[in-house]
């Protein structure tokens, strides 16, 4: 099986060394002493060796793990929250995992990994998308906008200001792809972009006000376990109509809640 | 997931060519469904050819069609001003699948091609003859709800779950393919996809390789655009994937319907055109439109409808979507 190894040299550069350490991964505790303590001679040895014992031990599984050669890394540059980032990771490597993993960015959180749930949600080239289904390798030469953009230094965005205010989450995991969503559907409103609920698909507007049934809509790409809702409609319609509300107007409107629901 | 190699493609032939030669390359476009089903362990390219910098973005007006591109994003499509006028159910039926984050990376071109599939596909662990051919169909012994009413055969009984390509059959789109040799061919919507047969593991007609370059709608579909409306109903009001929908246009001419066309979506391996209910509506003078003529076509439609053990609700489903979605589409022009 040695033939599938690329073969291994003793000088690795910098980026063979971040491919090393992409394999070593999961060796954890032993892996970190190992680095620690050898040349990277050496390492090309624990590789070998590592693979071995990881074959012996999942058999037929191990047959998908292999090194990564040239043809599986690609070499990525894109801006990240304003600053220009150049990463080299597997082909198979999700931005969410990038963020998280390569760019020490968690603020960005991983839920379904499905794109079933939205907590994942990150903004690219303006517009909100879901990085657990968006690879790395897409990102070249984009730019990309995480939860710790959004602020301008120490001033939070509105949008963060009025889910504090109106309470828009409780235990905070779906928070921020919430206000990466809720960020993204104010463009998408002030360019008069539709959705399903919208009445008349015909009449076109340069931007539009919302509805909470709008509102609903547009953000059920985001699902909140605590079951925040209503507080996150009340904190991104202040901040679509620009309209201060009292939160705790919320808890009395709560029973119309879904009354206007569609089909 | 498997290890891949991943390009970019710079030109569709070259593209194409990668991808029939390597049986087991795959092109890739917002990766939203392609992604999910390789992270699941479905889907197992050994290279990915990267289809969205490709020049086939645009949607614009040539000559009698309006040429929606293939790597166009669903919600740029969605909100264009040329579908928006002319075809605003296409837009609404865009617009009623999966989220806006998704929508905003997903392609035409993906949406079509998306698999049919179903729960069982999923589930390595399950038999299915969509994902290993003579494996057997998990659901059809197991839970079948979600599952056809229409065209099924006994190896798949699987729907597609396309919003678009409902609204697509109904609007006489054609979609474009270029091929590895640069051949270009146009295939009508209805032939498009297919029915699973004894070959459930191919969802439509393209050649591999193939690739779709844009979907080109006619501009006689447009006539409908004052009387059309795509109607979905699902489990839960937003982001879920139909139970039945339906897509229903008529161009109303002096008073009587002068052109009828009906889709349904999620009760086929295909999104079903509904041939029977638009022969029944033709002609009808708008004063003859009511309850029970409109009751009537449909169920006329429904009359072949082979439901299975779970899934016996979405004929009266059906039916009820139908009635509601022709008077949607017909507003003040019948009296309820
Ligand atoms: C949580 C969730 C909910 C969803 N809900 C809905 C819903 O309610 N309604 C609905 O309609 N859809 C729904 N979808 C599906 C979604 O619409 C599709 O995943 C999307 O349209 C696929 O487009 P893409 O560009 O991302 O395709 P990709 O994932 O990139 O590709 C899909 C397939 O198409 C092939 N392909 C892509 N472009 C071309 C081309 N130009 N020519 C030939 N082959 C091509 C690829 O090789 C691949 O096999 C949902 C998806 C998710 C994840
Ligand atoms: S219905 Fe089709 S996709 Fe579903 S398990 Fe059966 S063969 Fe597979
Ligand atoms: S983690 Fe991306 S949608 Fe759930
Ligand atoms: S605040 Fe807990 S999931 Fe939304």
């Amino acid at each position: 099986m040695s033939d599938n190894f690329p073969e291994l040299v003793d000088e690795l550069t910098a980026d063979e060394a971040e491919l090393l350490e992409e394999v070593l991964s999961d060796l954890g505790e032993s892996r970190r002493k190992f680095i620690g303590q050898s040349s990277t001679a050496v390492l090309g040895a624990v590789v070998l060796q590592f693979l071995a014992k990881r074959t012996a031990l999942a058999g037929e599984e191990m047959a998908e793990f292999v090194p990564l050669g040239d043809e599986q890394a690609v070499k990525v540059s894109f801006r990240v929250n304003d600053a220009a980032k150049s990463v080299s990771v597997d082909s198979r490597m999700t931005l969410l995992d990038a963020l998280r993993e390569k760019l020490a960015l968690t603020g960005t959180k991983k839920g379904c990994d499905h794109g079933q749930c939205g907590a994942c949600t990150v903004m690219m080239d303006g517009r909100r998308v879901l990085s657990c289904l968006t690879l790395t390798a897409q990102c070249e030469g984009r730019s990309v906008t995480t939860i710790e953009g959004v602020a301008k230094g120490d001033v939070l965005h509105p949008m963060q200001t009025a889910f504090i205010k109106h309470d828009g989450f409780q235990c905070g995991f779906c928070t921020p792809g919430q206000i990466c969503s809720a960020i993204g559907l104010m463009h998408e409103a002030r360019n008069g972009e539709l959705s399903y609920v919208s009445k008349d698909m015909r009449k076109t507007a340069a931007s539009i006000t919302l509805s909470d049934e709008e509102i609903r809509e547009r953000m059920s790409g985001n699902l909140c376990r605590c079951g925040a809702y209503p507080n996150i409609v009340a904190a991104i319609r202040e901040v679509h109509t620009g309209k201060a509300t009292d939160p705790m107007a919320v808890i009395f409107d709560m029973s119309k809640e879904g009354s206007d629901a569609t089909v | 997931m498997r290890p891949f190699k991943y390009t970019r493609a710079t030109d569709v032939a070259a593209a194409a060519k990668t991808v029939s030669t390597n049986r087991e390359a795959a092109f890739l476009a917002g990766g939203t469904n392609l992604l999910d089903l390789m992270k699941e362990g479905v889907a197992k390219p050994s290279e990915l050819v990267d289809i969205s910098g490709l020049a086939f973005s645009k949607i614009r007006s040539s000559g009698n069609v309006i040429s929606i591109g293939s790597t166009a994003k669903n919600s740029d499509t969605a909100n264009h001003a040329l579908i928006r006028r002319n075809f605003p159910m296409l837009s609404q039926a865009i617009l009623a699948g999966a989220s806006a984050q998704i929508r905003n990376m997903a392609t035409n071109g993906g949406n079509l091609m998306q698999r049919t599939r179903c729960t069982y596909f999923y589930d390595v662990n399950m038999p299915c003859n969509k994902r290993e051919p003579g494996s057997g169909c998990g659901a059809m012994e197991g839970i079948n709800k979600g599952h056809a009413i229409f065209g099924w055969s006994d190896k798949c009984i699987a729907t597609n779950p396309s919003d678009m390509s409902v609204a697509l059959m109904a609007l006489d789109a054609v979609v474009k393919v270029s091929g590895a040799d640069k051949k270009q061919r146009s295939i009508a919507f209805a032939d498009f996809h297919r029915l699973p047969g004894d070959t459930p593991e191919k969802d439509n007609t393209l050649e591999p390789g193939e690739m779709i370059t844009s979907i080109d709608i006619p501009m006689s579909s447009a006539g409908m655009a004052a009387n059309s409306y795509y109607l979905k109903v699902r489990d839960r009001a937003s982001y879920a994937f139909a139970l039945v929908s339906v897509a229903a246009a008529f161009e109303i001419k002096g008073g009587s319907v002068a052109k009828a066309r009906v889709a349904l979506g999620s009760v086929s391996h295909k999104p079903w055109r509904c041939d029977q209910a638009e022969k029944l509506l033709t002609g009808k003078s708008l004063k003859d439109l009511n309850d029970a003529s409109l009751r009537a076509a449909v169920d006329a439609e429904l009359m072949d409808a082979k439901p299975l053990e779970h899934n016996g609700y979405k004929v009266e489903l059906a039916r009820r979507a139908m009635v509601l979605a022709f008077k949607r589409a017909l507003k003040s022009e019948v009296v309820a």
